[in-house]
């Protein structure tokens, strides 16, 4: 059998999707299932005076309504990812509102009834009466409650200012925005009676995180939960923390001892799941007069809504960790203000705080280019760090990891990342529209990301009685292919192909210490941890199989799913179930004690995380009537270090730039001047369709394989994204010959104010690009 | 007082008799009445096309028409598309070329290419990407589901021109 490693191998959870036949949260029924509604704030602040349930009891139908008062007092949802030296205090949320709601859509009240439509009914008839106060809707307006303030930097930026030739400045926004999975989410919980405890499906992402803190909450031993697998549509950041819900689901099982069922609708999903994005950035650079950087400064507000949820304020400190990308900054200073605004609370969405930073600084760079009349590619290739720089290390830490920059080769990115728009024609393709007195532009951004974060992660690998290998990770399956993936990894252990290994993700029973799917993490933690549980387990396969064939285990070998004495082709051989069978308890090769089965645990530990980098490449059209952009052309550059299924790196990539492009120019949540969110529907929540997404072309490297794991992988789950805003931004600016943007999204309301005073064609770009 | 309805639907050409209350949209209806979950809701109003069907040949919302109203009435879902455990070519193409991941829109797109196909639908990639335009996905880019509509269309127009023959 040829390495799967490396091949674009069709993935194994496409037929079970392709047929109808997946199984998602909302697709798991059980008999005398109770549905559950949620009742939400319909303000955005305001002291909660009553809440009157007895004309929702008395509906026919209606089984249960709770609010904060039947609950344990106080109950509040901890934070998963801690920044040191903050402390998010009172801040955390309560699973339901008792006193005060802080944003429309607070959970307030949760019906349960015999059917879905019943209790959607009911939650229309619970009367609220909630006294209204001022809602505080901006960060940094003056009036703000700072949950957390703090920076990040290392050398003297002072004096890196002080004695700059040229200091260029820059104020840049992001609009709230978020990940906005196409399923909503949905949780199906069975009751056991027996041990009192619950049978969970939908929460996919940290399943182990999810069922330590609802044992804590529920005050139960955590053998008793036990939370499946199951297929997600789609993650992206947002799904699977711990909201309300997932404490309110279970808790209603436990609570009326029958199973219970909450699928989310899409009003609710876009004010009650996770928001992110919002920030204003105030940039500074030192450079010198030939556009080398001597320092960097920003100054962040970071509006996180109403309470700080399960990702803590980690989202602001990547930005800040991660603002300095793949350059050599000598010097920087961040510092971030995280206030509370009366709005969705807010976590992480894919490339999370390196979405944002990066639009900022990429334009920030462009600026500095501009002013100081230079290419501003060749601005870019002077600052990058050179492979001989790396490992780099900044004194910073992020995610509790120091912040060290493994191998890479920056500038050969970036030149391979040009040689292809050379080839595709794209400058030629932007002056011939130039030429017709179209605003064309072309976009640049080059960035930093971070992946394979630790600190640890648990896979087992066993053969079954048909010589099947079957793999209970740690990750959980969002669509992002991982079930393919780990399966490619444990065949090239045993020479199979993937179609006969079977992998079960996210299962806390099946795989107790698992660490989750997040981060661009499970490739290369889960994917290290099942190839070292793979290889033990063959190493086992080929030690028994040796004494039955008689033979010394260094002279036997496994390929092929088959053991046999090495050399001797004719020679008796023994496939995995045959092994398998000499493995089982009252078998004479068993010797006595010799635990039986054919399987083995394998914990993959790492300190640091590893470092992609890339580059995002794109053409606009601006219609200058209009304001509206068209992406025309896109191409992103990545550096993967070892790309286990190319198919679907490039796949990660793709649908990251379909999202980058939605945030750069149509998503946002906005509010009126109340508090009441005006995107509540996709009429309003505007998503790119096929006709926004242009193809895009893909320049997948696999030059600097990564050191901190065996695999040589870097994690490709956002790399798409990253740089997307970014380059956007920088093609716009160069369609409409302005030196830079000052903040996302491009929507045409701001691309006419910035067109403002230009008249006809854009100036030719100062670089030359065309 | 609920307001039900004897109907008749024929689903993947299977007659089903059910009482429905009228308020109860096509896409419950399916899903929980006749456990057909391949048929997704992805935002009950129409806009994301997840829960796309055909209704006698059409692609419809499911979401958006009440079960009482496909009475009498030829559905087919996602589960009608293979044959056994023989996927169709889309379904077959869609995997060779990545177009699905998460895979919850997956049906939609299926259902709205079937219908495209099922008219002649031509194997020009930008009409393609205009008809694929109608649904939502939130992983792929549409980059493979155009591919893979496109690649079929043609090759269900070159079949048709040899049947023809």
């Amino acid at each position: 059998m040829t390495e799967q490693i490396g091949r674009r191998v069709p993935r194994k959870e496409d037929r079970r999707l392709l047929a109808g036949h997946a199984r998602f949260g909302a697709d798991v029924q059980f008999p005398r299932m109770a549905h559950v509604r949620v009742v939400r704030s319909p303000v955005a602040h305001g002291t909660v005076s009553r809440i009157a349930t007895e004309a929702a009891r008395a509906q026919p139908g209606v089984i249960d309504v709770v609010t904060a008062e039947d609950l344990p007092a106080d109950l509040r949802i901890p934070v998963r990812l801690h920044v040191e030296g903050t402390d998010p205090g009172e801040r955390l949320q309560p699973v339901l509102a008792s006193h005060t709601v802080r944003y429309v859509g607070e959970p307030l009240a949760v019906v349960a009834a015999e059917d879905a439509y019943l209790a959607e009914d009911a939650a229309e008839l619970v009367e609220l009466e909630i006294d209204e106060l001022p809602a505080r809707l901006d960060a940094g307006s003056g009036d703000d409650e700072v949950v957390a303030d703090f920076g990040l930097g290392y050398g003297d930026v002072e004096s890196a200012f002080a004695g700059a030739a040229h200091v260029a400045r820059l104020e840049f926004s992001v609009q709230r925005h978020s990940g906005v999975p196409l399923e909503p989410r949905a949780l199906t919980v069975d009751y056991v009676p027996a041990t009192g405890g619950v049978e969970i499906f939908g929460a996919t992402k940290v399943p182990g995180f999810n069922r330590r803190v609802l044992a804590q909450l529920l005050d139960v031993d955590e053998s008793v939960i036990h939370l499946h697998a199951v297929d997600a549509g789609g993650g992206f950041g947002v799904r699977g923390e711990f909201y309300p819900e997932d404490f309110l689901v279970p808790w209603l099982a436990r609570r009326l001892r029958r199973p219970v069922s909450w699928v989310e609708d899409r009003a609710e999903h876009l004010v009650a799941v996770n928001h992110s994005r919002q920030q204003r950035h105030r940039l500074e650079v030192a450079a010198a007069g030939d556009g080398t950087i001597l320092g960097l400064r920003d100054d962040v507000w970071h509006d996180n809504g109403a309470y700080v949820r399960t990702h803590g304020v980690i989202v602001p400190e990547l930005t800040l960790s991660m603002l300095p990308g793949p350059y050599r900054v000598p010097a920087y200073s961040g510092r971030v203000r995280v206030a509370l605004t009366n709005k969705t609370p807010c976590g992480t969405y894919r490339a999370p705080g390196r979405f944002e930073g990066t639009a900022a600084r990429e334009q920030l760079l462009d600026l500095v280019a501009a002013e100081l009349g230079m290419d501003r590619v060749e601005l870019r290739r002077r600052n990058l760090l050179t492979p001989g720089e790396l490992p780099h290390t900044r004194a910073m830490h992020t995610l509790g990891t120091e912040l060290v920059l493994d191998s890479g080769d920056y500038p050969r990115l970036l030149d391979r990342a040009l040689d292809t728009v050379d080839e595709l024609g794209w400058r030629e393709l932007v002056a011939r529209g130039r030429a017709q007195g179209r605003l064309l532009g072309l976009g640049l951004s080059l960035f930093l990301e971070k992946s394979g974060l630790g600190p640890h992660d648990t896979a087992d690998v066993e053969i079954t009685s048909t010589g099947r290998v079957r793999v209970h990770s740690g990750g959980t399956s969002l669509g992002q292919g991982i079930e393919t993936v780990l399966a490619q990894i444990v065949a090239d252990e045993f020479g199979v192909s993937v179609d006969r290994v079977d992998v079960v993700n996210g299962d806390t029973t099946l795989q107790p210490f698992g660490t989750g799917s997040w981060a661009s993490r499970s490739t290369v933690v889960a994917g290290s941890a099942v190839r070292g549980a793979g290889r033990a387990v063959a190493l086992r396969v080929r030690e028994l199989g040796a004494e039955v064939l008689e033979a010394a285990p260094e002279d036997v070998e496994l390929a092929d799913g088959v053991v046999r004495v090495r050399g001797a082709a004719t020679a008796r051989a023994l496939d995995l179930a045959e092994v398998w069978l000499a493995a089982q308890p009252g078998s004479p090769w068993l010797r006595d004690g010799e635990p039986a089965g054919l399987s083995a645990r394998h914990r993959f530990a790492v300190d640091r995380m590893t470092y992609p980098y890339g580059a995002h490449v794109c053409v606009v059209e601006v219609d200058p009537g209009s304001g509206g952009v068209t992406v025309l052309r896109y191409l992103v550059a990545y550096e993967v270090g070892r790309a286990v299924n190319p198919a679907l790196v490039e796949g990660q990539l793709r649908g990251g730039v379909a999202q980058g492009v939605g945030g750069a120019l149509l998503e946002e949540f906005r509010y009126d001047e109340s508090g009441q969110p005006q995107c509540t529907t996709f009429m309003d929540y505007l998503m790119p369709t096929a006709s926004e997404v242009p193809a895009v072309e893909i320049v997948l490297c696999e030059d600097a394989p990564a050191t901190t794991n065996p695999l040589g992988a870097r994690g490709a789950g956002e790399g798409g994204l990253t740089g997307a805003g970014a380059a956007v931004a920088s093609a716009v600016s160069d369609a409409i010959g302005r030196p830079a943007m000052t903040g996302l999204p491009l929507d045409p309301g701001s691309v006419l104010a910035a067109l403002g005073t230009v008249t006809g064609p854009a100036a030719a770009s100062a670089d030359g690009i065309p | 007082m609920k307001d039900q309805h004897l109907v008749t639907l024929t689903v993947n050409g299977r007659e089903h008799e059910l009482v429905l209350e009228s308020r109860r949209t096509l896409a419950d209806t399916l899903r929980q009445e006749l456990g057909l979950t391949g048929t997704h809701l992805g935002c009950e109003h129409g806009i994301c096309g997840a829960c796309t069907v055909l209704l006698d040949g059409e692609p419809v919302r499911a979401c958006l028409v009440f079960g009482v109203q496909a009475d009498g009435r030829e559905i087919r879902t996602v589960e009608g598309l293979a044959d056994g455990d023989e996927l169709n070519d889309l379904q077959q193409a869609f995997s060779r070329h990545h177009g699905l991941q998460c895979g919850f829109c997956t049906p939609g797109f299926l259902m709205l290419a079937e219908a495209y196909l099922a008219g002649g639908g031509s194997a020009d990639p930008g009409e393609v990407r205009e008809v694929v335009s109608a649904n939502l996905c939130r992983c792929t880019g549409y980059q493979g589901i155009v591919e893979a509509v496109t690649e079929v269309a043609a090759r269900r127009r070159e079949q048709a021109a040899k049947a023809h023959d």
